[in-house]
């Protein structure tokens, strides 16, 4: 089932909306197609052309290995930052004479970074990881390989808008690569990109070309995250397959669509605000600048904005942007749980409650980022409080995931161990947030390695985790091969393990006050006997960076030689995905779409193992979640 | 055949699957979704402009600011011109209403057609219109870096609010030319929807919404 034929099949029977479309489309295609003939779809791809099936693929499943496989490449590149600035805080002016051989002999003289190279790679790391990686990648990953075959449609509502969201995400990643070899570096003013700093061209070398190629690309990635959170919301909406309810969807269905819409609603505003930071950097406005006088420069024109407006509207995006980082892994684990547990997931609807809770505070919290701006404190009081009530519904989302364990015939697959890494990095990240959303703690700890340690464990590992989950889970329905087991759990366990040594000893920086973002802890007499743990932290980087390229690794192998897919339900979970054939075509199913008729968690109900969601209820039986 | 396309008529409830639960084919939807968060994008832009608005202690007054108007020598007519923007505004949302009807409910290609026209040449009288008032200003010495009328950033938010809706206007135009072009060549009546033209109506009606803000912020208040 081609491309080709799906494009005919929109055009040849055009009468009424797409809904039409996809059942007249279902039913000429599926009286020729109902076989189930595994062979000839690879002889099929082959017939056509390398581009259309590769490159500029309108096929979900080919958009979401793109997004896959782009995501991965960031990550390698976001992480091997890391692991260059940690050799900075673990073992200062240690010569790299690699930076100079890649980057150019001035961003490191003798093989010792400057401190606007450090800068550079900070906000690079940052962009990187929380937009291209944890963002495009996750989000774009699951949503494209899993909308569809979960909910039983063909492809998205509109594939070609689809191939331009991942197209514009490749321009947007195309850009902030070329960004790092620019003659003034990439952008060096942290990823949050406050003015004036971001603002003023003359301000430091990272303000320079490189900010300007930060703006307009983190514009194009904004139009390819609207363009696919457009797709995904109105496919989920509306292409849903016959019997496929709301309260029947899986949950990383329900993690996706609110995540789009939380995309939708803030990736605007973080438009704008680019917008106008454009304006205040080259046509002389003054949105976020007020007077300012720079030594060796003198007073700048600049008059009458206000630096602490971006902050407003960069974290009105930047507070939905955290959920919209974790949700999709929430939405993969609940799933991954449910299935290795053999058990129902503990509280379906509670579990769709609390993220649209979540979704609906994320707006509502945005301020907490910002207790050390000069606040107002009754204002900051009332973020307080709005953020301290996200802790009752991550609490239900966490006391829910136990529960689905509690007492279950767990089944140790990698994906179901990163699942439950995720738990445990959740819990400890959210801990921390308590103590971070109260004005009165936060202003002590704010721009502290606590806040480090706090961030990156509750969103960046964990979503990780999330994503790790995921691919693990559903690789054999992207290559139709499975993923190595044991190099899994080596990767798991020194994930697992090195991700705690790396941020657990931050806490303890971050409390005794040693500031982030900082080159060099080596004027401060008090850092100083951080010095031995800043080594630690930064072996265990490197352990945990090198554990990911096995993962890349396993990937890669399993990709061409892992062990084949047999069965259609190697997991034996109940959501439809698993009813495609073992290599699907695009249009995903041979024959019809399957019909739903229960919910997705049917696992140990009436004394069998699990029952798929295409098995009609039977009479007298009740549905199980309530 | 029969079987499937009459099975959705079975389910009582439209969020059950199988059908659209709002009713409207995909496309639609996501217009009304892209206009949602495109409302965002604006809600950005006047938020910061009433963030700076009310930050100072004093602000240009509008009736002196805009009281020009063209082939009028030393016009002293408080907003006139833009009330007369603002009528092309919305008359060209009118015509566009015509032309969605006439889509819709009678599928009569040359009606939507002229109508279409009509909306078209609204949309470029307005930003012609803009084109003159902007020039006129900047004449009058109203720039990014200074202002005669009293306080800087009323031109700068000025240019960028207004210009960033012109770009609306200047897409939905645009826009509009495709669609129309696709009228006269009998695309829709061969598809037998005029559901593109609603499509553009919407958008072209929000950006008469949002005028009506912007306009508000700098000519009202």
């Amino acid at each position: 089932m081609s491309e080709k034929d799906i494009h005919h099949g929109h055009h040849e029977h055009p009468k009424g909306a797409t809904i039409t479309d996809h059942v007249h489309y279902q039913d000429t295609e599926g009286v020729i197609r109902f076989e189930e003939d595994h062979g000839h779809h690879d002889a099929d791809r082959n017939k056509k052309n390398f581009i259309h099936t590769y490159i500029f693929s309108t096929d979900h499943k080919m958009i979401g290995k793109q997004f896959l496989i782009t995501g991965i490449f960031w990550a390698l590149i976001g992480g091997g930052l890391s692991n260059i600035f940690r050799m900075q805080l673990g073992f200062p002016d240690v010569p790299l004479h690699f930076i100079g051989a890649i980057f150019g002999d001035k961003w490191a003289p003798n093989g010792v970074m400057t401190p606007d190279f450090y800068n550079m790679l900070i906000t690079m790391h940052g962009t990187i990881l929380v937009f291209f990686v944890l963002t495009a990648g996750l989000s774009g990953t699951f949503a494209n390989l899993l909308i569809p075959l979960q909910i039983g449609a063909r492809d998205m509502a509109s594939p070609v808008l689809n191939m331009l969201s991942y197209w514009f995400f490749f321009l947007a990643g195309l850009v902030m690569f070329i960004s790092f070899f620019v003659p003034s570096g990439a952008a060096g003013v942290s990823w949050v990109f406050y003015p004036p700093l971001s603002a003023i061209r003359e301000s430091s070398v990272g303000s320079e070309t490189g900010a300007d190629l930060w703006l307009v690309s983190m514009s194009f990635f904004i139009v390819s995250s609207l363009l696919g959170g457009l797709n995904y919301i109105t496919t989920i909406l509306n292409l849903r397959a016959k019997g496929m309810s709301m309260a029947k969807l899986p949950l990383t269905i329900w993690a996706l669509l609110i995540t789009a819409i939380l995309g939708l609603l803030s990736f605007p505003v973080l438009l704008g605000a680019a917008i106008l930071l454009m304006f205040d950097r080259s046509m002389g406005t003054s949105f976020y600048l007020d007077k300012i006088y720079m030594s060796g420069i003198g007073a700048m024109p600049h008059e009458g904005g206000n630096p602490i407006l971006y902050q407003h509207l960069f974290w009105f995006l930047g507070h939905p942007e955290v959920y919209i980082v974790i949700l999709p892994a929430f939405g993969i684990v609940s799933e991954v749980l449910a299935v290795n547990s053999r058990k129902p997931i503990f509280g379906y609807r509670a579990m769709v409650l609390s993220m649209l809770a979540i979704a609906a505070l994320a707006f509502f919290v945005w301020a907490h980022h910002m207790f050390v701006t000069g606040l107002n404190p009754f204002v900051g009081s009332v973020f307080v409080f709005l953020t301290l009530l996200i802790a009752i519904p991550s609490a239900i989302k966490v006391f829910n995931w136990i529960t689905t364990m509690w007492r279950a015939n767990i089944r140790y697959t990698p994906a179901m161990m990163f699942s439950v890494g995720f738990v445990s990095l959740f819990i400890s990240g959210g801990l921390t947030g308590i103590f971070l959303g109260n004005s009165a703690i936060d202003i002590q700890l704010h721009d502290t390695y606590f806040i480090v340690a706090h961030f990156h464990i509750v969103m960046g590992v964990a979503a990780f985790f999330g994503m790790f989950a995921g691919v693990y889970h559903w690789f054999p329905k992207m290559f139709g091969r499975f993923m190595n087991r044991t190099m899994g759990f080596i990767h798991f366990w020194i994930t697992f393990v090195g991700s705690y040594c790396i941020f657990w000893p931050m806490h303890y920086q971050g409390m005794a006050g040693v500031p982030r973002r900082y080159y060099s802890h080596g004027a401060f007499e008090s850092f100083n006997k951080f010095g031995g743990l800043s080594e630690f932290i930064t072996i265990a980087a490197i352990v945990v960076f090198l554990a990911q390229l096995l993962f890349v690794f396993n990937y890669l192998y399993s990709m061409y030689r892992g062990k084949k897919m047999t069965d259609l339900n190697p997991w034996k979970a109940n959501t439809i995905e698993w009813t495609t054939p073992i290599n699907p075509g695009h249009g995903n199913w041979d024959g019809p779409i399957p019909t739903v008729h229960r919910g997705p968690y049917d696992y140990g109900k009436d004394g069998e193992d699990f029952i798929p969601q295409t098995v009609p209820m039977r009479p007298g039986e009740t549905t199980h979640h309530g | 055949m029969e079987a499937t396309l009459t099975a959705p008529t079975t389910t009582t409830n439209s969020w059950n699957g199988g059908v659209s639960p709002f009713k409207v084919s995909w496309g639609k939807l996501m217009m009304w979704y892209f206009l949602l968060g495109d409302s965002f994008s604006f809600a950005s832009f006047l938020v910061t402009y009433g963030a700076l608005r009310f930050s100072y202690d004093s602000w240009p007054v509008p009736n002196e600011v805009f009281k020009s108007f063209p082939f009028v020598e030393h016009a002293n007519w408080p907003l006139m011109f833009v009330s007369l923007m603002t009528f092309i505004l919305i008359m060209s949302s009118v015509t566009m209403v015509l032309a969605v009807h006439y889509g819709n409910a009678e599928k009569d290609k040359k009606k939507v057609a002229m109508w279409l026209f009509f909306t078209i040449i609204g949309g470029i009288c307005f930003l012609s219109c803009q084109a003159w008032e902007w020039t006129h200003l900047i004449g009058e010495g109203m720039v990014m870096t200074s202002n005669p009328f009293g306080a800087t950033a009323f031109g700068w938010l000025f240019f960028c609010i207004t210009g960033f809706h012109g770009f609306h206007v200047l897409t939905g135009v645009v826009i509009n030319c495709i669609v129309l072009s696709n009228v006269t060549s009998g695309v829709y009546d061969r598809k037998g929807s005029y559901e593109m033209v609603e499509k553009c109506g919407l958008y072209w009606h929000f950006v008469d919404l949002v005028w009506v803000f912007v306009f508000m912020a700098f000519y009202l208040l």
